[in-house]
């Protein structure tokens, strides 16, 4: 078995952690996916490798999280509840484990009507909630879901889950988060971070329960590039809250661009100040050349060894 | 077309339509008389079949009269009959009918002009129209 | 009860294709109630069928019987002295009823005239809501009354998933969020412990997913 966890250890010496995140294309070439990769490696402490994201069938993020292994990039496979049952979960992060994936991240996905076959039956066989339990079974008590035994080669995996504070009430979703805590989850990256204020008031009552004592958060944040995308994010984006004077200040700008930049640097500066945050989240969403910049102009390169 | 003599049958309501009609005769309005005028208690009375058996019977043309919105006797009938036409006119059409071969009017017993406005503008329609499709095809005997 | 909508004529027609002795059958339950497959609608469907064939110059006979429950052996018999000579009947049933009638009557030709939906009810005027998703394991008494399998878009069991806009389902804003309103009403009745339970993944074996349904009645005797 290879070595345990890099975002892990990065984590628990108490180093302010770094993600980003990286949709696999919608064919089996690869080649620009990993350019994308060599571009962030080193600044990243980890790299998300989305689930089929939205909905839309693209190349596994099993087979997406190897390739980036062998560019030498730590990936966290994500998986999601929407398209396989618990038999072939358990199966792929048997498999995942296998070739040495170490960091997974739970999640019920986009409901197939977003995607591009929006008559899929969809499987939600299980909840991200216990999909995230069934995983701490396999480390802690070395069983399947239905109990038998694993008699060799448990997989001991860094369980991570999302948490969208922007969504419905908000005590709600702390409780929600305190429950996929006691299912098992090790850290959290949450939903993208555009309302502080809101954010501000959800890790104050994270931190009234403790919560940020017992797993670590990662703080989402997305790179803007225009107001159209702010807008899109907004309207169209289920459970993404974008404030006016963000898109305010995209509008008024003669770079929106840079201008994007620039409020992703500050989003990463003000969650990093935040009591309880471990952690950001970069998701560029097809602007990953960015990430580098990011990272190096918030104070946060050199990532720790 | 102009030898086709459309068949035509008018529900109308006793408390409305029904008594606009009678109005017309004594007033010695013209209109066609392919209109053959059925009197009903109201119109919300008037069942989807009867509608539907108007027409496989030979109508080539229905139409409903009742009430002005909010005079039915019942407070509500018209409504319903309205309703219940804009349902047949999709049934029809699913038949392969045209929905305008059925329509609905509201009128006052006092509209006796009205009313052999509306007889004459549906034979014009229906006579534009032509015989309904399914009357050249004989209608076989049912299997009840 | 069982809730169905009508087929377009056009599917129906089509697959009577050259049947010309047709009976329509009606059912009294569920499809009555919903007012997609009681006796009117039959009488509708008949003169749709016949005014559609009669169109294409093609008379066909057809007529209409009513039967109370077609999932019930019992009403399926008394009409067997109609189906004499019938090339096909029209069935104004749920999916059940129309298997029992096909399966009550060997040689008979049974066409679906409904599209089968959900179990649920009525919530307004026009508009029916499904409430069940005949999972066979129920949990209402954990969540408040409110069905997270059937009224959850993702049938999840421990809680709204991130998508939730304001209190509505991501993936349609008429529908409102369950879990949202679950924790509302537990929190309400003062058992929020409910909803931090952790709740196991499910046994869809006693629903669906576990082959045919069948329930063996020991208690019950005739």
């Amino acid at each position: 078995m290879k070595a345990g966890s890099r975002l892990k250890q990065v984590l628990q010496k108490g180093h302010f952690a770094v993600t980003c995140e990286m949709g696999p294309p919608k064919s089996a070439q690869i080649q620009g996916m990993l350019a994308k990769a060599r571009a962030v490696k080193g600044y990243v402490d980890a790299v998300n490798v989305t689930d089929c994201q939205s909905a839309v069938v693209r190349l596994s993020s099993l087979a997406g999280a190897v390739h980036l292994l062998r560019e030498g990039l730590e990936p966290v496979l994500q998986v999601t509840c929407r398209d396989r049952n618990r038999i072939a979960i358990q199966s792929d992060l048997l498999g995942a484990y296998s070739l040495g994936i170490r960091n997974v991240l739970c999640l019920t996905g986009d409901h197939q009507r977003f995607g591009n076959h929006p008559t899929a039956k969809g499987v939600f066989d299980l909840d991200s909630v216990q999909l995230v339990n069934i995983v701490k079974g396999f480390s802690e008590r070395r069983i399947f879901a239905n109990g038998e035994p694993i008699k060799e080669g448990a997989p001991d995996y860094f369980i991570g889950a999302v948490e969208n504070p922007f969504s419905g009430p908000l005590e709600l979703r702390v409780l929600r988060l305190e429950k996929k805590i006691r299912a098992g989850a090790a850290f959290i990256q949450t939903q993208a971070v555009f309302d502080l204020e809101r954010f501000k008031r959800f890790m104050s009552l994270v931190r009234d329960r403790g919560l940020d004592e017992k797993c670590f958060i990662l703080a989402g944040v997305i790179p803007p590039k225009s107001e159209r995308a702010a807008i899109f994010m907004r309207d169209k984006v289920p459970g993404i809250s974008v404030p006016d004077d963000i898109v305010t200040r995209l509008r008024n700008a003669a770079d929106p661009k840079q201008e994007g930049i620039r409020i992703a640097k500050e989003l990463i500066s003000a969650v990093q100040s935040i009591e309880g945050v471990s952690g950001v989240h970069i998701m560029a969403i097809g602007w990953e050349e960015v990430v580098p910049q990011l990272v190096s102009e918030t104070g946060l390169y050199p990532r720790p060894a | 077309m102009s030898s086709f003599k459309p068949k035509i049958i008018a529900f109308c309501c006793y408390n409305c339509a029904y008594a606009a009609a009678d109005l017309a005769g004594t007033m010695r309005l013209q209109y066609d008389p392919c209109v053959s005028v059925i009197g009903v208690p109201c119109t919300g009375a008037i069942d989807l079949t009867t509608v539907l058996t108007a027409f496989e019977e030979g109508a080539d043309g229905v139409f409903i009269a009742g009430c002005l919105k909010g005079e039915c006797h019942y407070k509500v009938g018209n409504l319903r009959a309205l309703e219940r036409v804009k349902y047949l006119k999709r049934v029809l059409s699913e038949a392969g009918i045209d929905g305008d071969r059925l329509e609905m009017y509201f009128l006052s017993a006092a509209m006796g002009s009205r009313f052999a406005e509306i007889a004459k503008e549906m034979t014009d329609r229906i006579r534009g129209m032509g015989p309904l499709p399914l009357n050249g095809c004989p209608e076989e005997g049912e299997g009840k | 009860m069982i809730v169905a909508e009508r087929k377009p004529l056009a599917e129906i027609v089509a697959a009577l294709g050259k049947c010309r002795k047709v009976l329509v059958v009606s059912c009294s339950g569920c499809t009555a109630v919903c007012f997609t497959g009681g006796a009117k609608q039959a009488e509708v469907l008949a003169s749709s069928i016949r005014m559609h064939y009669r169109v294409a110059g093609v008379p066909v006979n057809t007529g209409t019987v009513a039967v109370t429950r077609q999932c019930d052996r019992e009403f399926l018999q008394p009409i067997e002295h109609r189906l004499t000579g019938v090339d096909a009947v029209v069935s104004l049933a749920c999916g059940v009823g129309v298997q029992f009638l096909a399966e009550a009557f060997a040689d008979l030709w049974v066409v679906p005239a409904l599209n089968t939906r959900f179990a649920g009810g009525r919530v307004g005027t026009t508009l029916w809501e499904e409430r069940c998703r005949m999972c066979g394991d129920c949990i209402l008494h954990l969540t408040g009354g409110i069905c997270p399998v059937t009224r959850c878009s993702k049938s999840l069991l421990n809680g709204p998933c991130g998508g939730a806009a304001g209190e509505h389902c991501e993936i349609d804003s008429s529908i409102p969020c369950a879990w949202i309103h679950i924790y509302e009403r537990l929190k309400r009745a003062g058992r929020l412990e409910l909803w931090q339970k952790l709740q196991q993944p499910k046994d869809w074996s006693r629903g669906n997913a576990g082959g045919l349904g069948r329930l063996a009645r020991e208690d019950y005797s005739e």
